[in-house]
Order: C-alpha cells, then sequence, then structure tokens
C-alpha cells in the first residue's frame, strides 16, 4: 500500500510526484500512456506567463503570481532549457490600445513588475519585424520560454531517482474507496492502493473524478493548433509576442522556443474529446493568417511541422485546486489550462498543503536530492571536453541526428536515465533526435535500432508512442 | 499498332510499333536499343529484377541482388519468392552468383559485405 | 588540428568522384569525412537498376555504381572518416567534425561540399490530421527495407510521383504489399518517364495527377488517407474528397540540399537551388570552397552527380596547388521557360568548354534552347520534349571565347 496515489504523469502530476518525494512518503504515480508528458504537457506555448492576464483573486492569479519564481527555480535544479525573453501583447489600433493599459492596470493589481507600455515604434525598435499596423504593446520582462515536456520529464525524473514509483500504460477504469484506503484498477486489471489520492489527470480530470465518486465539473477540451518553423528563422522575434486578447481567444502567439525554433499558434476550437489532437487546413491556415498579423514576415515555407494540443478548460475559467467536498483524501488538480505551466510548481506545492491538512503526515526526507543529472550535459561542453569525453566515451561521438546533433551516447542516455524512453517520441521529446528540419528522415531507423537493443526488444515491437503504434510489418 | 515508352535510358523515347508482313517495324527510337526493347516488349517483355537476400552469418545485414539478365515480365513475382527463400553467406563479392537459374537468369550480389 | 590539401565533405557519389578527381588532378592529400559507415551514400539504399548509363556505358543499380568508385577511392589511399559528421566550416576553412574519433577540426586548403540532399517531411508541406506511425519518407521506407530488411506496411499511397516515390511503389508491390495509388500535386510527373512506365504501369498502379492528400486518419497507426483534386491554385476542390484505406503513405514531395555546414561559413547561395552560387569550376563565393552533387543542385542521374563532382575536384586540387582562376566573370541567368541555370556565373576570357546546366519551369513539347550574351546567340539546341523533372544541358564551346558582355542567358520557345 502507498501513502499517495498521483493520477496523471504530465507536468502538474510530475512536479506534485517531486514536491512529495520531500517527504518520507511512499508515491505512486499513474500515466495511462506510454510515456510521460504525454497530454496537454507536450503540445502548448511553454510560455512562462508574466501575470498580467488572470482575473486579480483568481486560483490563476494567485497561482501565476506563486509560481514564476518557482518555476525559474526548479528549471535550474532540474536543467531544464529555458529563456527569460519577455513577452510582448500588442495592441492593432485604438480600441486595443485601451486593453493593453487595462492588461497594464490589471499587471499592476497582480503584483507584476517591470511591465511598460511602448508605442508601436518603440516596440518595432526592439522587436524590427513587428507589423507596422501595431498601435502599442504592453511589455513583461518577466516573461519566458520553457520547454514543457522536459519539464515534465525531468520532474517525474527527479521524482524516481528519489523513490517515487511511475507506472506507465495504466488506464485507470475504476476508483473504489473502502476503510480509508483508494484501490485504482487499471483497464489491464493492473490494482493499486493508498490513502490519499490526486487527480492530475489534465483533460481527463472530470473523469477521474467522476469514476471516484465526485463528479462536479466537466472539462471542456479545446483544441490549438500550431505551426513550429525550423531553426534558421531564429531571430524574426526574440520575446513572445501575443496579440489583445479578441473574440478568437487570448490571440495568436509568435514566439521563439526555448530550443531555438519560431512557434506559431494556438488556435483555439472546441473539440468533442480530448483525443482529437489532429491539425485541420481550416486551423493551420489561421495560425498562418494571424501569425502574419502580428509578424508579416513570418516565412511559413520554413515549417519543420504543425501540431495540435488539447487545453483542459472549464466553464468557470478557474483552476480546481481543492479537497473533494464528498471523498475525504481526494485531492482534484484539475482545469489547468493557461496559466497552467506557469502555476505548476506552485500548484504542486498547494497540492501538499491541501494533503497535509486532509491528514497525510510529512515528514521530511533527509535524503531528498532536488538535482537531476543533466542529459544534455554533452551538449553544453567545450569542444575540449567534448573532445576528451569521446575518447572515453565513443558512442558520444556518433552523431545519430544530424539536424539536431544527437549523438547515439545522448540517445541511449535517453533510453537509461528517469524516466527511460520507451519509443520513438520519447527519444524525440528526450533529446530532440528526430525533431528537426528533416523530421526523423534519416535517423528514425537508427533510433529504433537503438530502442530494440536497450529495451531487448525485436525491431518490429518499436512504436512511435506505445500501444499499435508499431512501424514494422515483420521481417522480409 | 502499339505505343510505347522506352525504358532503357532516361530519355523515355515515345515508341511507336506498326506489324505488317515483314514483321515489326518501330518509329520513334533515336537509337538501336529503343528498336530491340520495342519488339521485344511486344513479342516477349523482359524486365531486370533487384532485392536483396539476408546474410545468415552477419547480424542484421541485407545484400543486394539483381538477375544478372532481365527475366520474363510475367515471372517476377515467382522471382521474388525465389529470392526471398533464399540465404547467403559472407563474405560476398559482387558479382557472386546467389542463387543459380531463375527464369534464365541467376541471382548475383550488387554489393560486397565483407 | 591537423591539415590537409583537400577536405571533401560527404562520402556520397559527389564526394567520391570529387576525392578521386583531386588524387588524380595532382593532390595526394585528400581525405573525405563520411556520415555513415560505409563510402555510398543514399546510393547504397538505392538497390534498383538505373545507373550509370551515362558514365559506365551500361546499366547498374546503385550499391554496384558506388562500389567502382569506393574501389578507386581505396587504390588511391585516400583517408576515409567513417560515422563523422561535421558541424561547421569557418571563412578560413576550418572544418570541425565529430565522429567516434572525438571532436576536432582541419585546416583545409580546399573543401568540398559533397553533404547531398534531404526529403521534404510531413511537417514541411502541412498535410492536416492525425500523427500517427505509418506516414515515411520515401527514403526512410527504402532504408528500412532495403538496409534494414523489414516490411514496413501492407497496404500503402504515395504521395509524389518523383523517382523515389514511383521506385518505392514497385518495390513495396514486388515485396507483397498493395500500392493503391500515387497522388502528384502538379499536372505531371515530376519523375523519368521510363520509371512511371517499369513502376506503375507495368504493375498497374494508378498515378492521379492535380491530386494530393487532403488528411491523414489514424491514432495509433496510420488507417487511412482522405486524397482530394486540386484545383489551379494546388488547393483541393470541394466534392471531390475520397477515403483510401491504408496503414502506409509514403512522401516523396521533393528534395532539399543539406546546406547548413555551408551557411555557417556564410556562402552566397542561390533562392531557387537551394544550393550554393558557383562559377563553371563549381567554387562557391568563398574562394577554395566548392560544392558538388545534391547539396549543389538536385540531380536525376547520379552520372551528372559524378561529372559535377570530378569538375569540382579537379578545380579544388588547382587552387589547393595555388592555382587561381583570374578574369572577368559574367552571371548566367534563367531566361524565359527556364527555372535555374548552373553554374550562376563563368569565367569569360579563358577558352574553355562549359555545359550550362538548367531545369525548365513546365513541361513543353518540342524546345528551342538558346543561350545569348545580349543579343549574340552562343549556342542552340533543339528538344522533342522537356520536363521540370529532366535536367537539361546546353554547351558553350571552347571556341566562343573570350565572351563578350556581363550576362548570359539561357531561355527557351516551343518550337511549332
Amino acid at each position: 500500500m502507498k501513502d499517495v496515489i498521483v493520477i496523471g504523469a504530465g507536468v502538474i502530476g510530475g512536479l506534485l510526484s517531486r514536491e512529495l518525494a520531500r517527504y518520507k512518503l511512499s508515491v505512486c504515480l499513474l500515466e495511462k500512456a506510454n510515456d510521460v508528458a504525454a497530454g496537454a504537457s507536450k503540445a502548448n506555448s511553454g510560455i512562462i506567463h508574466g501575470g498580467y492576464d488572470p482575473e486579480p483573486g483568481t486560483l490563476k492569479a494567485k497561482m501565476n503570481m506563486a509560481g514564476v519564481p518557482l518555476l525559474y527555480q526548479a528549471a535550474d535544479e532540474l536543467n531544464v532549457t529555458y529563456v527569460r525573453n519577455g513577452s510582448m501583447i500588442c495592441a492593432f489600433g485604438e480600441k486595443e490600445d485601451v486593453t493593453v493599459r487595462a492588461l497594464y492596470d490589471r499587471g499592476i493589481t497582480n503584483g507584476v513588475e517591470g511591465m511598460e507600455i511602448l508605442t508601436g515604434d518603440e516596440a518595432r525598435a526592439l522587436e524590427p519585424n513587428l507589423s507596422e499596423a501595431i498601435t502599442s504593446v504592453l511589455r513583461v520582462p518577466s516573461a519566458g520560454i520553457i520547454c514543457p515536456y522536459g519539464m515534465a520529464i525531468a520532474a517525474v525524473g527527479n521524482a524516481m531517482d528519489n523513490g517515487v514509483e511511475l507506472k506507465l500504460n495504466f488506464e485507470v477504469c475504476a476508483i473504489e474507496k473502502k476503510d480509508g484506503v483508494f484501490t485504482v484498477t487499471a483497464t489491464n486489471g493492473q490494482q493499486v492502493s493508498a490513502r490519499y489520492l490526486v487527480n492530475c489527470a489534465g483533460a481527463y480530470s472530470d473523469k477521474i473524478a467522476e469514476m471516484a465518486g465526485d463528479k462536479f465539473f466537466e472539462i471542456i477540451p479545446r483544441a490549438g493548433e500550431y505551426h513550429l518553423l525550423d531553426k534558421s528563422q531564429n531571430g524574426l522575434v526574440s520575446h513572445t509576442i501575443f496579440q489583445v486578447p479578441s473574440e478568437e481567444g487570448k490571440g495568436i502567439l509568435v514566439s521563439p522556443t526555448a530550443h531555438g525554433n519560431i512557434l506559431v499558434g494556438p488556435t483555439a476550437a472546441k473539440v468533442e474529446s480530448p483525443e482529437h489532437v489532429e491539425t485541420t487546413e481550416d486551423g493551420l491556415a489561421m495560425a498562418e493568417r494571424l501569425g502574419k498579423k502580428s509578424v508579416p514576415s513570418l516565412w511559413i515555407g520554413s515549417r519543420i511541422t504543425s501540431f495540435s494540443g488539447v487545453r483542459s478548460s472549464v466553464s468557470t475559467g478557474d483552476f480546481i485546486i481543492e479537497e473533494s467536498r464528498k471523498v475525504p483524501g481526494l485531492i482534484h488538480l484539475g482545469a489547468i489550462d493557461s496559466p497552467g505551466l506557469t502555476s505548476a510548481v506552485a500548484i504542486a506545492k498547494e497540492a501538499v498543503k491541501l494533503l497535509a491538512n486532509a491528514g497525510l503526515e510529512l515528514v521530511e526526507n533527509p535524503d531528498f536530492n532536488p538535482r537531476r543529472e543533466d542529459p544534455r550535459a554533452f551538449a553544453k561542453m567545450s569542444p575540449e571536453e567534448k573532445n576528451a569525453y569521446i575518447q572515453v566515451h565513443p558512442e558520444f561521438g556518433r552523431i545519430v541526428c544530424r539536424c539536431e546533433s544527437v549523438s547515439e551516447g545522448e540517445m541511449r542516455l535517453a533510453l537509461r536515465q528517469n524516466p527511460p524512453a520507451n519509443d520513438v517520441d520519447g527519444i524525440k521529446r528526450r533529446t530532440r533526435g528526430g525533431m528537426g528540419r528533416c523530421q526523423g528522415g534519416f535517423c528514425m531507423p537508427v533510433v529504433m535500432r537503438l530502442i530494440s537493443e536497450e529495451r531487448g526488444i525485436p525491431m518490429e515491437e518499436v512504436t512511435k508512442n506505445g500501444k499499435s503504434s508499431k512501424f514494422l510489418n515483420g521481417k522480409l | 499498332m502499339r505505343n510505347l515508352t522506352c525504358i532503357i535510358c532516361p530519355k523515355g523515347c515515345s515508341l511507336t510499333v506498326e506489324e505488317s508482313a515483314e514483321g515489326l517495324s518501330v518509329v520513334g527510337n533515336i537509337c538501336p536499343r529503343g528498336k530491340k526493347y520495342a519488339i521485344e516488349e511486344c513479342t516477349h517483355p523482359v524486365r531486370t529484377v533487384t532485392s536483396f537476400i539476408r546474410v545468415e552469418n552477419r547480424e542484421d545485414t541485407m545484400v543486394s541482388v539483381k538477375t544478372s539478365a532481365p527475366i520474363p515480365k510475367e515471372s517476377m513475382f515467382e522471382a521474388m519468392e525465389k529470392i526471398r527463400a533464399a540465404k547467403a553467406n559472407a563474405p560476398i563479392a559482387i558479382g557472386d552468383v546467389l542463387l543459380a537459374d531463375v527464369f534464365g537468369a541467376d541471382i548475383i550480389a550488387t554489393k560486397s559485405i565483407d | 588540428m591537423t591539415e590537409h590539401d583537400i577536405v571533401v565533405i560527404g562520402g556520397g557519389p559527389a564526394g567520391m568522384a570529387a576525392a578521386v578527381a583531386a588524387y588524380d588532378a595532382g593532390c595526394r592529400d585528400v581525405v573525405i569525412l563520411n556520415r555513415d559507415s560505409r563510402l555510398g551514400g543514399i546510393l547504397m539504399q538505392c538497390i534498383h537498376a538505373g545507373f550509370g548509363l551515362h558514365k559506365m556505358g551500361k546499366e547498374m543499380t546503385g550499391p554496384e555504381y558506388a562500389a567502382v568508385y569506393e574501389k578507386m577511392v581505396k587504390e588511391r589511399g585516400i583517408k576515409v572518416y567513417s560515422e563523422t559528421m561535421v558541424l561547421s566550416l569557418t571563412p578560413d576553412k576550418v572544418v570541425t567534425f565529430q565522429g567516434r574519433d572525438g571532436y576536432q577540426s582541419i585546416q583545409a586548403k580546399s573543401v568540398i561540399l559533397a553533404m547531398g540532399c534531404r526529403e521534404r517531411s510531413r511537417g514541411a508541406i502541412g498535410i492536416p490530421g492525425d500523427r500517427p506511425a505509418g506516414v515515411y519518407s520515401a527514403g526512410c521506407a527504402q532504408r528500412l527495407m532495403n538496409i534494414e530488411g523489414f516490411s514496413v506496411g501492407k497496404r500503402a499511397v504515395i504521395l509524389g510521383s518523383g523517382d523515389i516515390g514511383l521506385i518505392m511503389a514497385r518495390r513495396m508491390t514486388l515485396e507483397g504489399a498493395k500500392v493503391e495509388a500515387v497522388c502528384e500535386l502538379m499536372s505531371y510527373s515530376g519523375g523519368l518517364t521510363r520509371n512511371i512506365v517499369q513502376c506503375l504501369e507495368d504493375f498497374g498502379i494508378p498515378l492521379y495527377l492535380s491530386t494530393t492528400v487532403t488528411k491523414i486518419h489514424g491514432r495509433e497507426r496510420l488507417e487511412g488517407v482522405t486524397i482530394a483534386q486540386v484545383g489551379p491554385d494546388r488547393k483541393a476542390v470541394e466534392g471531390t474528397e475520397r477515403f483510401i484505406p491504408c496503414d502506409t503513405l509514403l512522401l516523396s514531395v521533393g528534395l532539399i540540399p543539406e546546406n547548413e555546414v555551408t551557411l555557417t561559413a556564410g556562402i552566397e547561395m542561390d533562392r531557387v537551388t537551394s544550393g550554393a552560387l558557383v562559377d563553371e569550376n563549381r567554387q562557391t563565393s568563398i574562394p577554395g570552397v566548392f560544392s558538388c552533387g545534391n547539396v549543389l543542385q538536385v540531380h536525376d542521374l547520379v552520372d551528372f552527380v559524378s561529372d559535377e563532382g570530378e569538375i569540382a575536384g579537379v578545380a579544388a586540387a588547382k587552387y589547393a596547388k595555388g592555382e587561381t582562376e583570374e578574369g572577368k566573370i559574367a552571371s548566367v541567368k534563367p531566361g524565359e521557360g527556364v527555372r535555374y541555370v548552373l553554374p550562376q556565373r563563368i569565367h569569360t576570357e579563358k577558352a574553355q568548354k562549359i555545359d550550362l546546366y538548367f531545369r525548365v519551369s513546365a513541361p513543353l513539347g518540342k524546345v528551342k534552347i538558346t543561350a545569348k550574351s545580349g543579343d549574340t546567340v552562343l549556342a542552340t539546341a533543339v528538344k522533342p520534349r522537356v520536363a521540370p523533372g529532366e535536367m537539361e544541358k546546353i554547351t558553350l564551346k571552347e571556341e566562343l571565347f573570350p565572351l563578350q558582355g556581363e550576362e548570359i542567358t539561357v531561355s527557351l520557345e516551343e518550337v511549332k
């Protein structure tokens, strides 16, 4: 029996597990997919929001403001790539100039520091590729960009290094509470029991609540489609460029990513279920059109891929961070849409408090190590250090992914370091191998071979992202 | 009369084959190979088949192969079955016969394996 | 840092031909930096026949063609670094690379760029839909089949009628898969006519022109694609959509020269070819840096790749010995009906025979090709038909030199 079960190994579940690992607790993290960060954590804008946007007094405002410094600290400890690049919220015309001033005032109320309102020309002096039609800009220097799945992977990895157990392919289908103990059953028949249960199931958090006998909210999944541009476009903008919120949502952003690509999106369209993560012709066209509204010189011909992610929203518009009113010992962390990533560490710390209030005894774990070994250590070495390292570890010399310069050694590390990758997408998200301009066209067969070797499975069993996403149809 | 595209070289000449009492005549070819191709195509079409054979004594290694001469077009799939069932052992040099007499041709290695 | 006279980046057909030619031109200190464990590049997975008709006078498979050059490289004792990836090139010709031996740099006198090209991906062309397994670039599927020995699927649709797509349609069919269709966005095929005949028509595989894939279906493994006809704007025509069940989608939607290393040196590029701007010696904007093969311009025939490698190799050897080409230069521009011409500039004083390679903008019947300098006609040629998928050339004869003028154009007109 465990002390705590956490359902959902996204950025929230991962960071919560890590917070729980600070105490002498046995924790089990359940994930229905073949890898962590498989839901919203893998497909979102990766923005660290300044905090001007949420309505003052809401959980979003509170968590966003508390979350920014905590997230930067966690990113440093976990070696997650981020850049404090600042954001710009652009107004097109007098009506939107008023909105920019209102956002500034709201930011002041929320406690955002360092904001300034720029004229269109002042903004273009900083960002020469901005549209001439931009009339004013709210600049938020504390905002940043971070690799969202990198954060989730590192958080889970660090939690595992500190004793948390991760169970993948554990799709919860039943939750029972008897004599103060939750028993969670998976579709494959596996069971885990614990005294406390935390629902971090993202787009499925309403379903988990329902299984636990506490259906009181409904997730409205909204898909957002993105274009990702080649690194050759690096420098198109340095800030994250937003448009003031309009009927079409918070607006399409044009932003560098923490890895040096340019991201354009997201759209916002209600979808029937969180499974709807396909891109659409209309959505992709809209992302392009609105991206060009901010940055007219944006060149879609440099696109390397497009993707869609699903936000988990609710009708109230705020986060759900509370202990169940019906089922004691059950904590809901639901409806974590934007600014969920920014708020993630703050939400995790809040959840620990809620668990303590519910009776969980917290005894500090003296062995807890907040730092995670840097999987990108090789990439960060100087040429001399790299040369010396390769002499001892020749597999780091052999580059497998030519577009992103990822070596065999780094890929093997991703298959060994917590949480180990199990599939081709897992290698991609951990190492960037296959994420460059050829999109794995050259390296995929080699990546498959490495997975086959490290996992001890035949090539035919290697998948893209688990289940029946196999590549091969047997030997010829 | 039959219209053909010559597949002998990348030029891809458009050929017309006429049948008369004197036999088949070809127009549109710019070289003698085109005429030969057109007549063959109308009488007994042939194709070169290429594939690979698994090298038994080398892990995950395939040796690419081809028919040493074009074989009847209608026998391509049967030839593929024979090639698929064949086994090879390294070392292999280019031109080594790995399977003899497949529809009048040999299956020969097109790659060397040390 | 070590020093070498000539560093060749790439061990495919262009790099091997360049290295051999440089050696034979008298430069003995030549090294090849090769990405793969074996020389030959992409030829090693092109196990089909059709190579070498021009250069060798016979039809060979890809590995056989590569073996001819591999032998020449070995016979000359040219040093090859294998499984080595070049990371950067500086304008003063320091090549930095990484391999199992370490992270090193070489100071070269001449550098030959021969990195080849890559395939355009699904992401680049932005096909909407799901992101399941079973969507491959044609070359990736070719490697999985011909090098790794696996079947990639049972039922396939191929988007793009370039040569790799056509070759893979035949390859998959012969290995027992059902190829439902080859779809081509343009109103004409991008592949060689002979490949349409022997890869599609032989097997009754339909080729749908002016047709594209508008949606990819399937959460885990591909379950099917929606195809639709496109109008003159290349956008799908409503009402023409059709679902084809399949577990495999192969993409043969264009090749892009891999010039990332070229760009690190700040070499001047041609926006149309996506390769470097070169003179008749295939010398780039940086003296002593040469470019050849698919990294310079995407070829249809390996024979021309080898020719280009030889030109670059000979010139690189001369440069390494201190012989530089001097004199006036004229730029070579595409005229009516021509998409690009290469080389983009030529020396006009020294008497020499220069082949101008070009691609036409659209398929045409009988055409007259003219190379002109101002109003002076330098060369003409008549072709029975031309297509963008087939590279053409026109020769400037030695006796025309020295040439007058600063701009030469190559244009074509239809002959009725």
